[in-house]
């Protein structure tokens, strides 16, 4: 308990249990004397496992199969299957179809990191245990927040069919798209929606953070014209610049004897995905207004540390908002509500921007369309070696802080990615073993 | 009165799929019931406003596949074991409590938690845990006054 570390005495941090039945993980930390010796997180499933699952399957069920991977993101496993198999198909969809997707993309946006906002991460500023508490203190704030999730929420129902799992998706478009009267009806409640949102930029940069900012490699997707969710080039701030169906020449994946989770590289380099990237490969791209409401709350056009992560995700929540008006307000009905497509043996790939970052698929299918070989790159196995790379420069930079503090901070900074495993509030439970 | 059905888990992972299985089931009979996997703020949300509400998830605690157990939820947090019933991110047991804290949790709330016995990838149910599950859909069913398959009249008799 805020001992000084002695010169080669081992310090081993075991952070079990992170299970669920969706993903499982485990934390593991050896220290000697000052020296981080080795840091593992342990993640044991990955939805490698649904790559197995869709062998066989026509490509038309892809979409409602890969939403179960994860209830938190769907919308992200069906629109970048969708892109993946359109493009083996030699299939575009463009105009009100896209702008509908883009649409409901923002909803899945709204309704995520509203809830890794403050229901999961918030509480670690404010010395809460869990978001139980945080209500019990600050009811008015919970309320908000959970209405501003609801709207998030009421986006994909419109546009999805229903409150979870959307099923009115499919490769080509929508099985119906929505009257123009349906979505103005969400108007004021996306209005409110946004206000709820700047308070939220400002309430969270207001928060304190701890002065951590590594010199990360960022990939995120990037079109010039609009700030990414559905797709782009994959660049990053070190010259990448290629199309999305070079991503496997360039990133890697490997088996690490200690996850099932691929650890995926940039030419054999870690290198982070998610709205730290997004909002520094694309701080241009933001509105005025919402790069204002940034700057207010403290964000410059480059972020590094992964604690304001919590205040980025709140400025995407915002910008969500604001991009959700303008789809409804320009939209017009399309019909019909998808393209046609014909079955046809081909390869594909697709990529899109998941809350956590960016999340890439690649199909390959015979001739009646039954898929052959699926590949899927989710943002938590890209970002699994950058997670080690974080915990074991904040551990050796923060040596001396007592055990429930760096019990904390080292929570802390997973849930600065909001992995996809267990992201509870409560899944870390950290010993710290010593040994002579 | 209005009494909402919430069913909890995810279809494609075995046994957590009972929950999905039971709400298919429901469906068939006419019922509303909603659906909820990882983000269990959604079952705040749609807890607002119910008199009663009835939940049916998979649970792990080391008993026989196919157990039942029913709790209704008193004044105190549920049992700590619940915390390690849910699969999911934000627990049910912190989901009702959070409901509590908001005043959104209804006057009567039923859990039917069906112990599940496998966890990996794929539709089919344990056979005990369907024969759980269908106890379960029976019981609702008949609580909220669905017969589901008996036959009370032929539809014919009601032509004129």
């Amino acid at each position: 308990m805020g001992e000084t570390p002695k010169p080669n005495r081992t310090r081993t941090l075991r952070v079990g249990n992170l299970a669920r039945v969706e993903g499982e993980g485990a934390l593991y930390v050896r220290v000697k004397g000052r020296q981080v010796e080795e840091v593992r997180l342990e993640i044991f499933e990955p939805p490698r496992f649904f790559e197995a699952f869709l062998r066989g399957r026509s490509f038309t069920e892809v979409p409602d199969i890969t939403a179960r991977i994860c209830g938190i993101c769907p919308v992200a496993y069906q629109m970048s299957s969708c892109q993946a198999l359109e493009a083996a198909l030699g299939v575009q969809v463009e105009g009100p179809l896209k702008a509908l997707r883009r649409l409901l993309y923002c909803g899945e946006w709204i309704e995520s990191h509203t809830l890794h906002i403050y229901f999961l991460h918030l509480p670690d500023f404010l010395g809460y245990p869990d978001a139980v508490r945080l209500a019990q203190d600050q009811p008015q704030r919970v309320q908000e927040a959970l209405a501003l999730k609801k709207t998030g929420s009421e986006l994909m129902t419109l546009l999805g069919g229903r409150e979870i799992h959307p099923i009115n998706v499919k490769v080509g478009g929508f099985y119906r798209v929505p009257r123009k009267a349906e979505l103005l009806a969400l108007r004021d409640r996306l209005e409110r929606a946004r206000e709820i949102a700047q308070r939220t930029v400002r309430f969270v940069g207001s928060l304190d953070f701890p002065d951590f900012a590594p010199d990360y490699t960022f990939v995120s997707l990037r079109q010039e014209g609009e700030y990414p969710i559905l797709g782009g080039r994959l660049v990053s701030n070190r010259g990448l610049d290629i199309a999305v169906a070079e991503f496997e020449q360039y990133f890697h994946e490997e088996h690490v004897a200690h996850s099932n989770a691929l650890h995926a590289t940039l030419k054999g380099q870690p290198y982070l995905v998610g709205p730290l990237a997004r909002y520094n490969l694309n701080h241009d791209q933001l509105p005025a207004s919402v790069q204002a409401v940034a700057r207010e709350a403290g964000l410059g056009s480059v972020c590094r540390n992964p604690f304001q992560s919590i205040v980025v995700r709140a400025v995407e929540t915002l910008y969500a908002c604001e991009e959700a008006l303008h789809l409804i307000d320009a939209y017009e009905e399309p019909d019909p509500p998808s393209v046609p497509v014909t079955p046809r043996a081909g390869a594909g790939a697709g990529c899109s921007e998941a809350p956590r970052g960016i999340l890439y698929h690649r199909y390959r299918m015979d001739e009646q369309g039954l898929i052959a070989e699926a590949k899927i790159v989710p943002p938590t196995s890209q970002n699994q070696k950058m997670i080690e790379e974080d915990l074991r420069q904040f551990v050796a930079a923060n040596l001396e802080l007592s055990r429930p503090e760096l019990t904390l901070r080292c929570e802390q900074t997973i849930r600065n990615y909001d992995p996809c495993i267990s992201c509870a509030t409560h899944f870390l439970r950290l010993d710290i073993e010593h040994e002579p | 009165m209005s009494l909402r059905v919430f069913a909890l888990g995810n279809p494609y992972r075995q046994d957590d799929g009972v929950g999905p299985w039971v709400a298919r089931r429901l469906r068939k009979a006419g019922l509303e019931v909603f659906e909820a996997t990882d983000d269990l703020t959604r079952l705040v949300e749609g807890l607002a406003g119910a008199d009663e509400a009835w939940v049916v998830e998979a649970v792990v605690s080391g008993r026989p596949a196919g157990t039942l157990h029913v709790m209704e939820v008193g004044p105190e947090p549920l049992p700590a074991v619940f915390e390690r019933l849910s699969s999911h991110s934000f627990s049910l047991a912190e989901a009702l409590e959070l409901a509590r804290t908001l005043g959104s949790l209804p006057p009567r709330t039923v859990i039917y938690g069906i112990e599940g016995r496998q966890f990996g990838l794929g539709e089919a149910l344990s056979p005990e845990v369907r024969q759980a599950a269908e106890e379960v859909v029976q019981a609702i069913l008949s609580r909220t006054g669905h017969p589901g398959n008996t036959l009370v009249t032929s539809a014919c008799q009601h032509e004129e």
